[in-house]
C-alpha cells in the first residue's frame, strides 16, 4: 500500500527535536504557506485535499474551516482536541510523543488559514509526559522563528499554548472542552450556537484534532489535489489506526484509506493475525463508540464485497450490518473473548464518563451498567435483553452530546450481532463464569510469557 | 414576523423565539412539558429532554426534516418550521422513555414529600408514566442535608435540572452552590455545608421542580392541597414583596413567590419575606389567588381549571372548550 505521509520520518533517531525535524524537510510546509499563499489559498488547498476530521466524525475539515465567523471584531480561536481517551483509541498520543514538531506545523498552517492569533492545545490529563515534550517543541519553534512575533518576518503571530484537562472523557466533547478550558466544569453546551459562532469565551473557534491538524501541513507539501488521489472515494488519503486486542502485533500503523478489513487484520505488515491460531470472533473498528460487527461482517458487508478501511465501507449497512470508521480505534476479540463481558465493561466506563447533565444518557447508563453487570454474574433474566434494547433505545438521539449514543450503540449492536451469548449467560450462568475465568487466566499466562522476551 | 406551524396549529413570533416559547404563545397542551428550562435564568434548559419535539420541516427554504428530535425550549424557529409535539407517536415514546429515566432513581417518596400536589414531576408521570416500574436495581441513596438555616435538599428526589444552580450563580453574589461528581453519581451541593446565607437563596426552593429542595419553615405541616392560597404584599426594601401565602384558616403556613401557569415565579423573593413574615399582620391580603397550572393544588374545589384547548394525540384535531 502506498506511501506514508505523517508517520514517514518516524523511525529517523531524534526526529522529535528541532534540529533533526528541520533537516528532513520540517517546517518547509509553514514557509511555503506564509511565503507563496494567501490564507484562503491554504483554505482551499485543505478543502480540496477532501480531508475528514480524525476525532471521530470525519466531517470536512475544509467545510468546518468555512463556518468559522468571520465577520465579527471578536479574535478567532483555533484549539487543537489532544484529549484522546476512547477506549482502543491511542494514535494521537504516538504522533505527539514522536512527532510533535509534526502538529506543531500543522497549527501554525490552519491558524495562518484561519486568522488565528492564539491556539490551544487541550490534552488529555494523564498525558502529563507529553506536556513537557510539547512545550519544548513549542519552544524551540519560538527560538527559531516559527512561532511568536512576525513569523517569518511577515505580518502573522501566533502563541500555542499547551492546557492539561483533568482526565475526563467527556472533555473530548467539543463544547465541553472549551467549557474545561475556560476552567468551568466540563459540561458539553447546548448547541446551536455553534463553536464556529461563539466557541472559546464567546468567540468564533475551531476545534480539531490532533491528526486533522497534523494532516495539514503534508497536504500544504503536495498539494491537496495530490492529497485527495491517495485514498478511496470521499476518505481520501491516509489514516492512523491504532489496532489493539487480541492480534499478534498491537501498534499504531498509518494505512491508506480503502485497505480492505481482512488484509489489515492478518498481513504480517499491520495487525499480524490473531495468537494462537484462534479464530476472529468480533471488531469494533473505530474506538469503542461504535458498533460491535462479528467476523464475518467486519470482513465482508452483507452484501458480500469487501469490508474496506474507510468511511463509507466500513458505514456500509448503517446499523444493521454496518458500522462506522470513528477515531480508528481497531479493537480485535477472539473466539475466546465474552462479548457481554466486553459490552459491560464498556458501559461500566461510559456510566463513569457521562458527565451527567441530561438525564437520558445519566439514568440510562447506569441502567444499562447495572442491569449487564447482573447478566455478566449470572444473575439475569431473559427479560433484561429486552431492556437493554429499550433503555438504550430510549438514550440514542435524545441526548444533548453524541456520548449517549456512544454509550447506546455498542450496547444494542452487541445485543443485535450476539443475543445468544447474552441468552447463554443468562440459561447456563455457572458454565459460562467457569469458562471466563478459565479464559482469563490462560490470558495473563500468555501475556507474562510474553513480555519476558 | 416568523411564521412557524405546532401541531397543525399556526403562530406568529419574533426571530430568536424558541419552539418552546412559541407554543406557549399559543397555550394549552401543545405546550411541552419543561423540566429544567426557566425563563428567567439565563442558560437553564436542556438538560431534562422532556421537551422534546420533532421538527418535520426545518424551514421554508429548507423542508427536511431534523435527523433527531429537538429540545423545544433551546431550539430556535425559523421561517416556516413545522413542529409536531402531540402529534408524532415518536415524540410521546421518547417522552414516556425520558419520564421512565426521571423516575429511574426517584425515590417515589410523593407521600412524605412537601412538593407532592404541586410537583412538575408528580404530573408528568401522571401524564406520560408507566403503570410498572421496569427496574429493579437499587435506586441511589443520599443523606438528607442542610442547604442553609431554612432549606432542606432531599438529593435523592433531585432530577439535576441545574435551576437552582442557575439561581444561586444568578442571584446570589457568591458562588457557592453547586454540582459535584459527574454521570449517575452527580449531586447538587454547597461547597460548604450550611453556608448558603444570601438574601435570595430561598427562591431555590420555588424553582425546584421536584420536591428536592424545600422549606425547612414548613416542612411536613400540611399537604398543599389543604391550603389556600392567597396574594398579599408587603413593603419590603429588598424585594418586591409580591408573594403568595398559603392559608389555614387565617394562619398563613408558608409564602412562596407568586407562580404563573408553567410553574414560573413572576418575580423573585427575598429571604425575609419568605422565611420571616408568618404572621397574617404582616401582610396586605389582596385576595385568592388563581392558581393557572394543572396539579393537584388546582383541582381543588375552590377553583375549577379551564382548559383551553384540548388536542387529541396523534390525529392532531383540536377542540375547544370554554
Ligand atoms: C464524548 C466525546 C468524546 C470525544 N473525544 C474526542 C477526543 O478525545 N479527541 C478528539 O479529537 N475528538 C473527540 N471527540 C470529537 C470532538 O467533539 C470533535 O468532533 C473533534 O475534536 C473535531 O475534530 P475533527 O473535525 O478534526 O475530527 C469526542 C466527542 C465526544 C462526543
Ligand atoms: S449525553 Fe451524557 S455526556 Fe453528553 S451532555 Fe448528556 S449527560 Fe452529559
Ligand atoms: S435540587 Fe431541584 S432545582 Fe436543584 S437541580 Fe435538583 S431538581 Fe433542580
Ligand atoms: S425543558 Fe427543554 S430540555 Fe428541559
Amino acid at each position: 500500500m502506498g506511501g506514508k505521509i505523517l508517520l514517514a520520518n518516524i523511525e529517523i533517531p531524534g526526529i522529535r527535536d528541532f534540529d533533526v525535524y528541520r533537516a528532513h524537510g520540517g517546517y518547509s510546509a509553514v514557509e511555503r504557506a506564509l511565503r507563496e499563499m494567501t490564507a484562503s489559498q491554504v483554505s482551499t488547498e485543505v478543502t480540496r485535499s477532501g480531508l475528514r476530521g480524525r476525532g471521530g466524525a470525519g466531517f470536512p475539515t475544509g467545510l468546518k474551516w468555512s463556518f468559522l465567523d468571520r465577520k465579527t471584531e471578536k479574535p478567532r480561536y483555533l484549539v487543537c482536541n489532544a484529549d484522546e481517551s476512547e477506549p482502543g483509541t491511542f494514535k494521537d498520543r504516538y504522533l505527539m510523543h514522536h512527532l510533535p514538531h509534526l502538529l506543531l506545523e500543522g497549527i501554525i498552517i490552519s491558524s495562518y488559514a484561519l486568522g488565528v492569533k492564539t491556539s490551544y492545545i487541550y490534552i488529555r490529563g494523564e498525558f502529563k509526559y507529553l506536556v513537557g515534550i510539547l512545550e519544548k517543541a513549542i519552544k524551540e519553534a519560538c527560538q527559531h522563528g516559527f512561532l511568536g512575533d512576525r513569523i517569518l518576518g511577515t505580518d502573522f503571530s501566533l502563541n500555542i499554548y499547551v492546557h492539561p484537562g483533568a482526565g475526563a472523557y467527556i472533555c473530548g466533547e467539543e463544547t465541553a472542552l472549551l467549557e474545561s478550558l475556560e476552567g468551568k466544569r466540563g459540561n458539553p453546551r447546548i448547541k446551536p450556537p455553534f463553536p464556529a459562532f461563539k466557541g472559546l469565551y464567546g468567540c468564533p473557534t475551531v476545534v480539531n484534532n490532533v491528526e486533522t491538524l497534523a494532516t495539514v501541513g503534508p497536504i500544504i507539501s503536495m498539494g491537496g489535489e495530490a492529497y485527495a488521489k491517495i485514498g478511496r472515494g470521499k476518505s481520501t488519503g491516509t489514516k492512523l489506526i491504532s489496532a489493539c486486542g487480541n492480534i499478534n502485533n498491537p501498534g499504531v500503523y498509518e494505512i491508506e484509506m480503502g485497505l480492505p478489513a481482512e488484509d489489515f487484520i492478518y498481513s504480517p505488515e499491520y495487525c499480524g493475525g490473531i495468537p494462537n491460531d484462534k479464530y476472529l470472533k468480533a471488531v469494533i473498528p473505530g474506538g469503542s463508540s461504535v458498533p460491535i460487527l462479528p467476523a464475518d461482517l467486519i470482513l465482508n458487508t452483507a452484501k458480500g464485497e469487501k469490508r474496506l478501511m474507510s468511511y463509507e465501507s466500513m458505514a456500509d449497512g448503517e446499523f444493521e450490518s454496518g458500522t462506522m470508521l470513528g477515531s480508528g480505534g481497531f479493537i480485535v476479540y477472539d473466539e475466546d473473548a465474552c462479548i457481554v463481558r466486553n459490552t459491560w465493561n464498556l458501559t461500566r466506563f461510559y456510566r463513569h464518563e457521562s458527565c451527567g447533565q441530561c438525564s437520558p444518557c445519566r439514568e440510562g447508563t447506569g441502567w444499562m451498567e447495572k442491569v449487564l453487570s447482573r447478566i455478566e454474574h449470572g444473575l439475569g433474566k431473559m427479560s433484561d435483553i429486552d431492556l437493554l434494547v429499550h433503555v438504550a433505545k430510549n438514550i440514542e438521539g435524545n441526548t444533548i452530546c453524541p456520548l449517549g449514543d456512544a454509550a447506546a450503540w455498542p450496547v444494542a449492536s452487541a445485543i443485535r450481532h450476539f443475543r445468544h451469548e447474552f441468552e447463554e449467560h443468562v440459561l447456563h450462568p455457572a458454565e459460562v463464569l467457569e469458562k471466563e475465568s478459565r479464559v482469563v487466566k490462560n490470558r495473563r499466562f500468555t501475556i507474562f510469557e510474553g513480555s519476558l522476551k | 414576523m416568523l411564521k412557524v406551524t405546532i401541531d397543525n396549529i399556526p403562530v406568529e413570533v419574533e426571530d430568536g423565539t424558541t419552539i418552546l416559547n412559541a407554543a406557549r404563545k399559543i397555550g394549552g397542551n401543545v405546550v411541552p412539558p419543561a423540566m429544567c428550562y426557566y425563563s428567567k435564568l439565563k442558560g437553564s434548559g436542556g438538560k431534562c429532554r422532556t421537551c422534546l419535539v420533532r421538527v418535520a420541516q426545518s424551514s421554508a427554504k429548507d423542508p427536511r426534516p431534523m435527523p433527531k428530535l429537538v429540545a423545544s425550549c433551546s431550539t430556535p424557529v425559523q421561517d416556516g418550521m413545522v413542529v409536531q409535539n402531540l402529534t408524532s407517536p415518536e415524540v410521546i415514546e421518547a417522552r414516556k422513555g425520558i419520564v421512565e429515566f426521571l423516575l429511574l432513581n426517584h425515590p417515589l417518596d410523593c407521600p412524605v414529600c412537601d412538593q407532592a400536589g404541586e410537583c412538575d414531576l408528580q404530573d408528568l408521570s401522571f401524564g406520560y408514566g408507566m403503570e410498572e416500574t421496569a427496574t429493579e436495581e437499587e435506586r441511589r441513596e443520599y443523606p438528607v442535608i442542610d442547604i442553609g438555616e431554612n432549606i432542606k435538599l432531599h438529593m435523592n428526589r433531585c432530577i439535576l435540572c441545574y435551576r437552582c444552580v442557575y439561581v444561586a450563580d444568578q442571584l446570589t453574589d457568591q458562588r457557592l452552590h453547586g454540582v459535584l461528581y459527574r454521570g449517575d453519581v452527580s449531586e447538587i451541593s454547597t461547597f460548604i455545608q450550611n453556608s448558603v446565607t444570601n438574601e435570595f437563596s430561598g427562591n431555590v426552593i420555588d424553582v425546584c421542580p421536584v420536591g428536592a429542595l424545600t422549606d425547612k419553615t414548613f416542612r411536613f405541616k400540611s399537604r398543599v392541597w389543604f391550603l389556600k392560597p392567597m396574594n398579599a404584599h408587603r413593603e419590603c426594601g429588598k424585594c418586591s414583596g409580591k408573594v403568595a401565602a398559603w392559608m389555614f384558616g387565617s394562619e398563613i403556613y408558608r409564602i412562596t413567590g407568586r407562580k404563573d401557569q408553567y410553574g414560573e415565579l413572576e418575580t423573585f423573593i427575598c429571604n425575609e419575606c419568605r422565611f420571616e413574615k408568618k404572621e397574617s399582620t404582616d401582610w396586605v391580603m389582596e385576595g385568592p389567588r388563581h392558581i393557572k397550572r394543572q396539579s393537584v393544588i388546582s383541582s381543588n374545589h375552590y377553583e375549577e381549571m379551564k382548559e383551553q384547548s384540548i388536542i387529541h394525540p396523534i390525529e392532531g384535531t383540536m377542540e375547544k372548550k370554554e
